[in-house]
């Protein structure tokens, strides 16, 4: 029971030995002010100082807990003896356990890795959403993107909250009904919600919108830069995200017009233009940074097909359709997601299919 | 025999702690109070049940009294408690809970729905703010996203009460007003208290995500229509 000055193995019994703990660690180096940003090197000194300073702070804990407890040893005598070593056992195993926690939680649950990359300014962001739906023509020389992951992030949030307006429009909703003679996209709009009521069935709103469009952010991310891996085109997965990401931004724009203002034509416009604008801003970028015609076109011609692709699936999937007026407005009984199928003779379908149905009468 | 003896019984040694004459002894004999621990100040352990309820109670309602005059104080930020969001997530879900619908799987958003978007949302927008550079700790983040969910709560105490009563266009348009009113306010009332954290300027930044986040709970309280 001796106070010992730098050991911890202080016990008869040997305590918890912990090897990283050793000789009283003093963080030498202040990584803090690092100004080197440059991908992995940032993390590892970030981790690295980290550990450090818990070191540094479990060391100081120690020794003070030590301290303490030898005190405690000195003054109580007999009586104390048996009641101290036990004290010390549950505070060497609480404090063991504490250093496991707060190890486990700084290796996997360290924000601070992504601390450089939401690095922004608003006026930076301003500019940026800008500069997504002008697309850049110079392709020979690989154009710059902006790494960074607060913009993209929002925009994701953002449109989330839009497919729910979307969604769960309260019945005051007008439609002027047509007749639509674009089979292809019928045929494929059928495909697409038989799948969708298929995964919904399980789901809620709010999760299918979080599923939807996060998964659309990080898979097609992944897997383009899958394609770029294969391909050697010059784009980091960061930079990936940070594109599509903000790719997303005329998408957004398009839905919350069409969302709220039901004309197929002013969607299918607005679609081509501002869809059309942020996929091409996209594409250049790319371009820029791939050489050789076929990876070229893989690469674009995919990236260019999804993103259109995921527009008309958003508009075509998530929008409800309501008949009339005054029904609506009578229907605040009604359900929120107003799934009102007329009857349309040549085509018969069961409740489980009331999706696609709905979709084909609105046609 | 006597030595034997007295070496069976344990510790015998000990007991015979004398100190010698010629040895002057000074000093106080006070016993320690050990390594002091914050709560040993007053123990709450011992006072009655009633007691340790009001207090939490009281400082749950001063805090609810702070979001609806907010001004700059510490008291949300200073003493955070968890208990008041979770009284209000509870509520809100509650409320919401059973919203109309004609096929089971697409109706309102249930319990668990609402709680997720409560604490998850809230989550990201304290991650967020602390990545941004903001001063404020975890929990006290927490601690204000769900205080301020309450005039969002009491505009769907309103709105259900006012559905009960009559439902129809007027009804809508009372229903609107007094869910934008209070997305309004919840967002006023979190971005006085946020904000200040933030480096002046990137508000904005940190802004936004609150806006969004209480606009998804107002959208979720204006749609509600109860279950015929």
């Amino acid at each position: 029971m001796s106070s010992g000055s730098g050991s911890r193995n202080t016990e008869p019994w040997g305590s918890f030995d912990d090897n990283l703990i050793q000789g009283g660690g003093s963080a030498v180096i202040d990584m803090e002010n690092m100004d080197d940003t440059s991908g992995s090197s940032f993390e590892d000194m970030g981790e690295m100082h980290q550990r450090m300073k818990e070191e540094e702070e479990v060391a100081a804990e120690a020794a003070a807990t030590e301290d303490d407890v030898a005190d405690d040893g000195e003054f109580l005598g007999m009586k104390g003896l048996k009641g101290q070593l036990g004290r010390q056992v549950a505070d060497e195993v609480w404090q063991a356990g504490k250093r496991q926690a707060s190890k486990a939680f700084n290796l996997y649950a360290n924000i601070d890795i992504l601390r450089p990359y939401f690095d922004v300014e608003p006026v930076q962001v301003r500019n940026r959403l800008i500069e997504s739906l002008i697309p850049v023509r110079m392709i020979n020389f690989p154009q710059k993107i902006a790494g960074e992951l607060y913009g993209p992030l929002m925009l994701v949030f953002t449109l989330v909250a839009i497919l729910l307006h979307g969604m769960k429009t309260s019945g005051t909703v007008i439609v002027r009904t047509h007749t639509c003679t674009h089979t292809l996209f019928m045929f494929l709009c059928l495909l697409k919600c038989s799948l969708c009521v298929y995964l919904q069935r399980e789901g809620t709103l709010m999760g299918t919108a979080i599923g939807t469009c996060f998964g659309y952010w990080l898979g097609v991310s992944a897997f383009i830069y899958f394609l770029a891996y294969l391909v050697n085109a010059q784009i980091t997965m960061l930079q990936m995200l940070s594109l599509l990401g903000y790719g997303l931004f005329g998408p957004c724009i398009v839905l919350l017009v069409t969302y709220n203002i039901h004309f197929h034509f002013l969607f299918y416009g607005l679609w081509l233009l501002l869809g059309g604008l942020s996929t091409l801003r996209m594409v250049a970028a790319l371009l820029s940074r791939t050489v050789g015609q076929t990876p070229r076109l893989l690469l674009c011609g995919t990236l260019g097909l999804l993103h259109m692709l995921f527009l008309l699936y958003l508009h075509f999937n998530y929008h409800t359709i309501v008949e009339g007026l005054l029904d609506s407005l009578e229907g605040h009984n009604m359900a929120p997601m107003q799934r009102v199928a007329r009857d349309v003779p040549e085509v018969m379908l069961n409740a489980t299919a009331r999706n696609p149905g709905m979709l084909l009468s609105a046609y | 025999m006597a030595a034997s003896e007295e070496a069976s019984r344990p510790f015998a040694g000990l007991s015979d702690v004398s100190i010698a004459e010629d040895i002057p002894v000074e000093g106080d004999i006070s016993v320690p109070v050990g390594p002091s621990r914050r709560d040993d100040e007053f123990s709450t352990l011992d006072e009655p049940v009633k007691d340790t309820i009001m207090r939490d109670l009281r400082a749950v309602g001063n805090k609810f009294i702070h979001v609806l005059y907010p001004k700059r104080s510490s008291a949300l930020l200073r003493d955070w408690d968890l208990w008041g969001p979770l009284l209000l997530c509870v509520t809100l879900a509650l409320l919401l809970q059973g919203g109309a619908a004609d096929h089971e799987d697409q109706g309102g958003p249930q319990f668990a729905e609402v709680f997720v978007i409560v604490w998850f949302g809230s989550i990201i927008i304290t991650l967020n703010s602390k990545l941004l550079g903001g001063t404020i700790s975890f929990f006290q983040s927490l601690c204000v996203l769900g205080y301020c969910i309450m005039p969002l709560t009491v505009a769907m105490v309103v709105c259900r009460i006012v559905l009960v009563i009559s439902s129809g266009r007027v009804v809508f348009a009372v229903r609107l007003a007094v869910v934008t009113a209070s997305f309004g306010w919840s967002t006023f009332a979190s971005t006085a208290f946020l904000a200040d954290s933030q480096p002046p300027n990137r508000k904005a930044l940190v802004v936004y995500p609150v806006f969004l986040f209480y606009f998804v709970i107002a959208w979720m309280i204006l749609t509600y229509s109860p279950q015929q």
